[in-house]
């Protein structure tokens, strides 16, 4: 291998399925994807057959709009993983479209200090076989 | 007030194995101790024991996070049982205990058998603290790197591999609304240090100072090294029995006044609605709606401190302070020293002591109950013995608690 994948950190990646690959390729597309209830408009985080909402079984992939804010985070400098190199920050972030629609993920492109819960932040994605993992930069998205 | 089912149960003995760091010994082993020790303690023999309990059950992964289950103990002491139940889905760690108390209020056994056994300090070596998604791993379906399943999908990717990582989070959140520092919850570990300093099976018994806290090398902001509880090896049983089958024995019972098992949330470590409080939230206001008790009633709190801000969050979930008054709750450590208002964790908690995983809460909340804490025994003002211990483990999605009284 001696693609660009080279210089990235390593990363545990997911293992795709009918539940999550909606979510973990829908940045092929340069958007992120959640399932949302046709029905009620609930926005539904892990999968789930049925909204928890409304119930209806009548459930699609759709996009948010990207941004985001900081609802928490953590500066982790332990080595866990083998190749992810620390310090790192790990985050949730929340989306407008919903309250209590979160991830947990990754801040990129962010100076520790300035990092501060309630920050604006937007997607970023970065490609790894045939999954885009779904990262947050400062700023909204221009 | 209604005389829910948990009144119809007692803590009859308990036990506990040797603890340390690295024991290098089979975790049945250590369990067995534990269980001998905890019947003699009780009085009772072999043959009385008709019921067994346990967290989580036997698993192979993280490395050394159990490696016993029930029918381990059963066969290893050919018991018959008339009740058992072992797993990870219940409300904590305690949560086992608290199937025990229904299950002798129910009949369905006598005296219940409840352990908790951990290697982790053996079984992950010198190769340092294991992610809890280090087990998590398995095939991909392209260019043979490690998938991952389940809920670690949504942490791994991004080196959120341990709880560590996600309850810093959440500590992070209650730093953000309420303006809680470091120094302030660095009194957790500083009270149990000072607390496990006079425990003979304290793990690290050399003196802390804020300095050394402050000093200390970083795990995940907020933690450090000082906030998250030391892996060990040790196996702790209670014995749970019914209440109407404890007459004869060797010490007055411990009642089992009220316990909390709520969760009213989504199980989740980042959907949670309030990443300040946890499900210990519930399980916590549930237990004050089962008993006439009121938090001021309490004599001494053992509140699980896997990493020191879940501790902080029970005391709040607990109403031993307001939600949000944590931080200042605990400055200084004089509220939750042995001689303070609440006396907190006084074997040491986890962060010193050990990660018993749970078990060592409740077993210290009955040694004080029971004034067999020699040293670190904690006296009452009015020189009175404590008479009402609360014990609680779990953190994140999971959370149980349970009032204990020698009235």
């Amino acid at each position: 291998m001696t693609d660009a994948t080279d210089a990235k950190p390593f990363r545990l990646l997911p293992r795709l399925d009918e539940t999550n690959e909606y979510f973990w390729t829908s940045g092929a597309e340069g958007v992120l994807r959640f399932l949302r209830c046709q029905d009620c408009g609930y926005w539904i985080h892990p999968w789930s057959p049925r909204c928890p909402s409304c119930l209806s079984k009548n459930l699609a992939p759709e996009a948010v709009s990207g941004e985001a804010t900081l609802h928490a985070f953590t500066i982790n400098h332990q080595p866990w993983i083998p190749g992810l190199d620390p310090p790192y920050v790990i985050a949730i972030v929340e989306f407008p479209e919903q309250i209590g629609l979160r991830l947990t993920t990754s801040l990129l492109d962010v100076d520790f200090d300035a990092v501060t819960i309630g920050m604006p932040l937007h997607v970023v994605f970065d490609n790894y076989e045939d999954v885009w993992l779904p990262f947050f930069a400062p700023g909204a998205s221009s | 007030m209604t005389e829910f089912g948990e009144r119809g149960a007692v803590i009859s003995g308990i036990g506990q194995s040797d603890v340390a760091r690295r024991l290098h010994r089979h975790p049945l082993d250590l369990t067995l101790d534990a269980c001998l020790a905890a019947i003699e303690d009780a009085g009772l023999t072999r043959d009385d024991i008709d019921g067994i309990a346990t967290y989580p059950g036997n698993m192979d992964q993280p490395p050394g996070f159990s490696g016993v289950g029930v029918t381990d103990v059963q066969d290893a002491l050919r018991l018959n049982l008339n009740w058992f139940a072992g797993g990870l889905e219940s409300p904590g760690q305690l949560g086992s205990v608290i199937n025990a108390c229904l299950a002798v209020s129910a009949g369905l056994a006598n005296h219940v058998l409840c352990f908790r056994t951990v290697w982790e300090g053996s079984a992950q070596g010198a190769g340092g603290r294991a992610g809890i998604g280090a087990g998590a791993v398995s095939g991909g379906r392209s260019g043979g790197l490690p998938r991952i399943g389940s809920f670690m999908q949504w942490t791994l990717p991004y080196g959120a591999a341990s709880a560590a990582n996600w309850i810093a989070m959440m500590a992070s959140r209650h730093f953000h609304e309420f303006g809680t520092t470091r120094e302030q919850l660095a009194w957790i570990a500083l009270n149990g240090r000072r607390n496990a300093e006079v425990n003979p099976k304290g793990v690290y018994r050399d003196p802390m100072t804020l300095d050394d806290y402050m000093n200390v090398r970083m795990v995940s902001w907020p933690f450090c090294l000082y906030d998250c509880d030391v892996p060990a090896d040790g196996s702790t049983v209670v014995i749970v029995s019914r209440a109407d089958r404890v007459s004869g024995l060797r010490k007055t019972p411990i009642h089992v006044e009220a316990v909390g098992s709520a969760i009213h949330g989504r199980p989740s470590w980042d959907q949670w609605d309030d990443l300040t409080t946890m499900a210990l939230r519930d399980a916590g206001a549930q237990l004050w709606t089962r008993t006439e008790l009121t938090p001021t009633d309490v004599d001494v709190a053992e509140l699980y401190d896997g990493f020191s801000f879940i501790t902080l969050a029970w005391l709040e979930a607990l109403g031993f302070c307001k939600k949000g008054e944590g931080g200042s709750f605990i400055d200084g450590g004089e509220r939750i020293a042995r001689d303070g208002l609440i006396p907190l964790n006084t074997h040491g908690g986890q962060l010193s002591s050990g990660r018993l995983h749970g078990y060592g809460f409740i077993h210290e909340a009955c040694v004080q109950l029971w004034g067999e804490g020699g040293e670190r025994q904690v006296v009452r003002p009015g020189d009175r013995q404590p008479e009402v211990a609360v014990a609680a483990a779990g953190g994140g999605p999971l959370g149980g608690c349970l009032l204990l009284t020698r009235r």
